[in-house]
Formats: C-alpha cells, structure tokens, sequence
C-alpha cells in the first residue's frame, strides 16, 4: 500500500474518523453529501488541517509529523487557487521553484507539463484570461510539478458547466492513468466517481458507510444517499429465503437469502395500475400518490404507502393511467429486477 | 402601476426632494472644507511664485521633507509590513490589545508623541541614555530624529491599510502554495506579498503624505534648526510669523503634493462603490 492512513478530526459537533488505504497508481474517490467530512479528510492528508489522532503513513513512512510544504503531494483545490499574479507557466513553475529547482529548468518543466495538458499556447496567460477547463488543466499540471507520491482533488470538475465537464473529465481520467503514485479525490457527483475512480469511499457524517469498486457500490448501495446517487430504491429487512420482509410487504427477489438483508430495485422496473391487475405479479403493493416530477425523458412518480419508492414511467402512461397525486395505485416490481444482499 | 404615458419612475422621483434641512448644512460643510484651500490659491503671489519657490531656505526645507518623508517610509515599510503580516496571519494571545496599541499613535496627539519620544529617546531617556553612550548615538534635535519622530506618527497608516489588504486576501492561495513545497517565507514572499500590494502601496502613499505634513512630533522631538530638522510645516508655521506670502507659497507646494497624492489614490480610497 502506498497510502495508509487513519483519519481523525474532532470538531464541536462534528468528528471525521475515516481509515483510507490506496495502492500505487490506484485512483480513490470519497463520494458523500455536503459536510460529511470529504474535504476535511482530503486537507488533513495534505496537512492543511490538523488531526486529531491517526496517523497517515506514504510508503511506510509516517506523514502525519510532517508540515504541509514538507509532504510528497499535489494538490488541485476545487476553484483551482491559480495565483492571479502570476502566468500559468509560473503557477506551474512554483513547485518546482520551491523544491530548488533553478529557474529555466522549472519553466522547463512546467512547459512541459502545460504541453502534456494541450496547454502550450497559453502559458504567459494570466489565470484570469483562461476559461475554467484550461484553468482546471493548470491546476492539475501545477499539482504534478513537483512530482507529488500523492495527488489529492477536491472536487476537481465542480466548477466547470455540464459541457466543459465532460470533455475534462475524460482528460483527467487520461492523466489519472498515467500517474503512478496514488490518487485521493473528493466529490460529491457520482459520474464523477464512477468515471474517475478504481474504488469508491462513501463517506456519511464523518464515517466510512460504504467501500467498494464503483460497479460493486452502483448494484449493491449500503445507505440511502448512495442507493439516490446510483438511482435505485433501496430498502432494509429480514430474508428468509423466499424473499425479503420490508415492514408489511414481502418483495421476491432473484437472489435467495437469510437474514437481515438490502433489498433494491431500479425506478424504471416498477409498473403501475389503477387496479389491482389479473394474473398477480409476486411483489404487488398499494401505494398512495406523492407527486410527479419530469425525469429525463420519463415522469418519476414518488409512492407512499407500505415501500416509499420512485417509480419512472413514461408520459403516454402517466396520461394513460391519469395519475394525480393523492392518487391510490396498485405498483408492481419484477422479481428478476428486484435484487437482494446481506445487510 | 407604471403611467403608460410617461417614462417609468426613477429613484429621484419616488425619493421626493432632498430636504433643506440636510441640503443647506452639506452646502455649509462643502464650504468650510474648499474655500480656506481656495482662499490660498487666491492669495497666493502668483507673480513671484517662482522666485520665492527658489530661495535657498524653501527648497532646502522641501528637499529636507521629501528626503525625511522618503526615509520614513521606507523604515516603516521594513517593520510596518512584518507587524501588519504578524497581526492579520498569526494568531497569539493579546492580539486585539497589540492591535489597539499599534493604533494608538493614530489618534495620540502628536505632541504628545514628541514629548513620549523624547522621555524614551531623549538624552536622559530610557534607551536614549545607553544609544549615547554605547554608540554615541543623539537622536534629539537632528535629522534622524525627524525621521523618527515622522515614522512614529505614520506607521499605524501603513500597518492598518496593509493589515486590511491581508485580512481581505483569500488564505488558500497560501494553502495552495504550501501544497506545493513553499516554507512560510517563501509563501509571504511570492504570494502573500504579490497578492496585498496594492494595498501596501496605498498604505506606503498614506504614510508618506503623513509623514510629509508632520509637525507637533517633529517640532517637540528633533526642534526647528534650518537644514537640519526644519521641514515645510515647521518653515510655513514660522514664515507665517515674518513673511506671510512665503508661508502662502510653501503652503501652496504642500498642497499640491497632497492633491496628487489623492488624485493617485482616488480609486482606492476615495471612490463610491
């Protein structure tokens, strides 16, 4: 392991306790809602914020006791921190510049950089003549420098508009393949974890809840927020082979279990019925009608009853059943595309 | 509803008149503050304006401001800018109180200064007597003393603006650096410095132009010799006394080096949001 480390930062009334291992030229992203604790964890690996308790180890040598100028990192900040006063061959050059690098070999390097990030043409540019994608590419050329064993993002494509982030992120996918050393990023937009990273950590008020490769967390989510991130309804309850028992409703699934168990199901697998239908499809259930909201090219329709669910159909049916909240419904879901796991 | 005639209201329409109540006493106060400047520019000899620019003892007063002002600031720059970074990027117990008494020569009567200088720098002072007598160093009465008698009254101006520039400058960037390998040094050197400048130069500008106009430190401190520590207020006070058009003239020159310091600072300081 590259990275080993434990993480612990007690603030009033909140505390990060979060143990992280990343191997070498592994990319490992912390998904987790707003104030779970992701860039807290990602500045005390820079040193930026001191720890509690812990200990983070870089290739068996302790990190912890070192200040950040002192650590192997790179580091791009999620509005990027380009310093305004300088071009962008010196943002890149500074690093290097601070490592003793005498100066036209760090130009040296930084141009080099700024060519491998397709940035050549600007580098005299001012970071506040570069739009925010080509400002992002600095940020992460300035960070690979100084030849960091650990590059650290925070939440590296969230200022950047949905048709800047796509082209970026495939770029930083490439760069993040050719780094050898590991790789720690923080965001909170799943397609960025999934595209980006070798593994997830979902972290929820301070905690790890979740650990795993990104199709592993998308088929099997732990926790409500990750089961909303992936798009799946996601329930807890007591399996006892022929199915799993959420509350009062038993749902059959395609795979057979005992004990306390996820049950989850996609939005786009449940149908529903004004009354109730013939022939009896095994998970049926009444439900009640929350409201209805446009979902892409479908109307998702948010249930109430015994199962809270979504459920995404398409206009023709929602105008074909009349749906309108308040609304009871019969809802159904296919066994086979209903999937449970051990809790 | 707007009138579908007439154009939609405007902020002065809905606000109504300003009342004479406010308007009369802002037109007194505009008055008070222009015409004494203009009453100089009325009085003053425009016809010998020249020659008496070029006396001896004016321009010997003006170089000895100017040199005195210059020296001033560049001592305070060199340990104004430290305390100002001191005092916006490190926290340590009693810095509110280091904070008020940095301030205090600000509002401190500036004789009171000279008289507090001289107890301390003074021959009999406090470290006064050991610069005598360990270096045969006087500071009283000559032009070294006026530069310190000026720098004590300035430096606040100059820690406060640059202070203010600190605590408005983003920290992270000086995270961003540190992330990178720079030493705390390095980090006030090539970034946190960079980034405050401008506000270092408009404290260096406040603190030339007071530094420049001093009087009651200079006068109680380093006395009124011509050439060595009389500087143009000192010369426009005592010329008052025997030739009034000469205090008009050299009070005309001070007047111009503070219109253009205002004219070169007006986008920071004087300028409405």
């Amino acid at each position: 392991m590259t990275l080993d480390a434990h993480l612990v930062v007690t603030r009033p009334a909140f505390t990060l306790d979060v143990a992280l291992r990343v191997a070498a030229g592994e990319v490992v992203a912390l998904l987790g809602p707003n104030g779970a604790g992701k860039t807290t964890a990602l500045r005390a690996l820079a040193g930026l914020t001191p720890m509690t308790a812990g200990h983070i180890g870089l290739r068996g040598a302790p990190l912890h006791t070192l200040p950040a100028e002192d650590r192997p990192i790179g580091m791009v900040f999620q509005d990027y921190l380009l310093f305004p006063h300088l071009s962008a061959l010196d943002n890149v050059a500074f690093g290097p510049r601070c490592q003793g690098v005498p100066k036209a070999e760090a130009r040296r390097i930084a141009a080099a950089l700024l060519e491998r990030v397709g940035l050549a043409a600007h580098a005299a540019a001012r970071p506040r003549r570069l739009s925010g994608g080509q400002a992002q590419r600095v940020a992460l050329a300035r960070a690979l420098a100084v030849r960091p064993e650990l590059l650290l993002l925070d939440e590296p494509l969230a200022a950047l508009d949905a048709h800047t982030r796509l082209e970026i992120r495939s770029q930083l996918r490439r760069h993040l393949a050719d780094f050898d050393g590991a790789t720690v990023l923080v965001t909170h937009d799943p397609l960025d974890a999934m595209v980006l990273a070798d593994r997830l950590i979902v972290i929820e008020g301070g905690a790890v809840v979740q650990e795993g490769s990104p199709a592993e967390v998308a088929r099997h989510p732990r926790t409500d927020y990750v089961a909303r991130l992936v798009g799946l309804n996601l329930y807890r309850g007591v399996a006892d082979g022929a199915g799993v028992k959420v509350g009062e409703v038993l749902l059959h699934a395609s795979e057979e279990l005992d004990g306390p168990a996820f049950v989850a199901f996609p939005p786009a697998a449940v149908a529903l019925y004004r009354s109730r239908p013939d022939g009896s499809p095994r998970n049926l259930w009444q439900a009640r009608i929350e409201g209805l909201e446009r979902h892409g090219d479908n109307v998702r329709v948010h249930l109430d009853g015994p199962l809270t669910a979504f459920a995404d159909i398409t206009p023709a049916a929602v105008a074909d059943l009349d749906l309108t909240p308040g609304q009871r419904i019969w809802a159904s879901v296919k066994a086979t595309e209903t999937h449970a796991y051990p809790a | 509803m707007a009138d579908p005639h007439g154009k939609p209201a405007t902020g002065r329409e809905i606000a109504g008149r300003a009342p004479w109540m406010l308007v009369v006493p802002a037109l007194a106060g505009l008055a008070f503050l222009v015409l004494p400047l203009a009453g100089l520019l009325i009085r003053a000899p425009w016809s010998t304006l020249l020659q008496r620019l070029a006396e001896p003892q004016v321009l010997e007063a003006l170089r000895l401001s100017l040199v005195c002002a210059t020296v001033a600031t560049a001592f305070c720059l060199l340990l104004g800018v430290p305390l100002a970074w001191l005092l916006g990027r490190v926290s340590f117990p009693g810095r509110r109180l280091v904070r008020a008494l940095v301030t205090v020569p600000l509002v401190l009567p500036p004789v009171v200064g000279g008289v507090a200088l001289l107890l301390v720098l003074g021959r009999r002072g406090l470290a006064g007597q050991w610069l005598e007598s360990a270096f045969g160093i006087s500071l009283p009465f000559t032009t070294a003393g006026v530069i310190v008698a000026e720098a004590f009254v300035a430096m606040p101006f100059l820690v406060i603006s640059v202070e203010g520039a600190l605590r408005g400058a983003d920290q992270r960037f000086e995270e961003a650096a540190a992330t990178l390998g720079a030493s705390r040094w390095t980090v006030f050197r090539r970034v946190t410095l960079p980034m405050v400048m401008p506000g270092v130069v408009a404290g260096a500008v406040l603190c030339w132009a007071r530094a420049l106009g001093e009087f009651g430190a200079t006068i109680t401190f380093a006395g009124n010799f011509p050439g060595t520590t009389r500087t143009m207020p000192l010369a426009v006070y005592l010329a008052l006394e025997t030739e009034p058009e000469a205090a008009i003239v050299l009070s005309l020159v001070l007047l111009a080096v503070s219109v253009v310091i205002l004219a070169s600072l007006r986008d920071r300081w004087v300028s409405t949001p």
